[in-house]
């Protein structure tokens, strides 16, 4: 198999749109089964009480905000050392959706701690380092297009994106390092202290959200690729595209 | 795999949580609505900048 193959934008975008229709069915199939075990199976918590099935989503909503920041940075990284195309291309085409992502944690975190905490927003370690990387997404946008060049802004925006890695970690292990109001995870590579349906629809549900983030990027950098390349002949073969 | 829920209001109204629970879940709704309108309007516009380039290509 030919690895480069695909790294050409003119045969990734054939792929990509015959890849993002099934990643959508599967988003909507895993959403179906985990709203189903979130919100109708799993029983209520003792504790929170039925406010605590927000984390159905919040949780998956989170870590992918974090994972699809890491993914970014990674073409970020490719784009920087090897200079290839696509994967600027891929870099743009993520960050919007990562920024849904980390919208959506921070405003159903905002949902579930006042009842549970008696607040909507407090500058914890946690919260704060995720709105942090709300605003790397921004950041990383707002400068890949501030360029006449879009190559530039590849470059550019690349640099800033690789340095807020650092901001991963930081949210990541703020629950362990600082004494703050967010809770420690639930859920680690130790293991786990949940209740199982609760633990298996919060699995689903972020299969659910990666297979979303897949299908909604690979249609976004179709149209980042036909942006890009609308003098190419291979765009001008398209027919009616 | 039993529901939890007796009924459908009791399950609307997550046990007095339905603001929170309803609001946390309806604005990830409007988050997917709004990016995938978001994605076709932006299909769109580049298969129209796509056509202009054909149509000053054509006038040339």
């Amino acid at each position: 198999m030919n690895w480069f193959y695909f790294s050409s934008p003119s045969t990734f975008y054939g792929l990509a749109g015959r890849m993002a229709p099934w990643c959508f069915v599967a988003a909507a199939a895993f959403t179906a089964w985990g709203l189903y075990l979130g919100l109708g199976v799993a029983p209520t918590d003792a504790q929170q009480g039925a406010v605590y099935r927000v984390i159905f989503i919040h949780v998956p909503t989170a870590w992918m905000s974090m994972f699809l920041y890491f993914i970014m940075a990674c073409y970020c990284g490719l784009t920087l050392v090897f200079n290839t195309r696509l994967s600027a291309m891929m870099a743009r085409a993520i960050a919007p959706t990562g920024a849904v992502f980390t919208f959506v944690a921070l405003w159903t975190g905002a949902f579930w701690g006042r009842p549970t905490w008696g607040t909507y927003w407090v500058w914890d370690a946690r919260l704060t380092s995720e709105l942090v990387l709300l605003f790397l997404y921004f950041g990383y946008m707002a400068l890949a297009n501030a360029f006449e060049d879009p190559r530039r802004g590849d470059r550019a925006s690349a640099l800033l994106a690789l340095i807020g890695v650092v901001n991963l970690p930081i949210i990541y292990f703020s629950v362990q390092w600082w004494n703050t109001l967010h809770q420690g995870a639930s859920v680690s590579f130790k293991g786990t202290s949940m209740h199982v349906t609760m633990l298996t629809g919060m699995l689903v549900m972020s299969a659910a959200a990666w297979m979303y983030a897949a299908g909604a990027t690979l249609v976004r950098v179709r149209s980042v690729i036909l942006e890009r390349e609308r003098r190419a002949q291979w765009v001008r073969n398209l027919g009616d595209a | 795999m039993t529901l939890y829920w007796s009924s459908w209001s009791d399950f609307w109204a997550m046990g007095g949580h339905a603001y929170f629970v309803w609001m946390s879940y309806g604005a990830l709704l409007a988050a997917v609505v709004v990016e995938m309108v978001l994605l076709r309007v932006r299909r769109r516009r580049a298969l129209e900048a796509i056509e202009e380039e054909r149509d000053l290509e054509a006038e040339n």
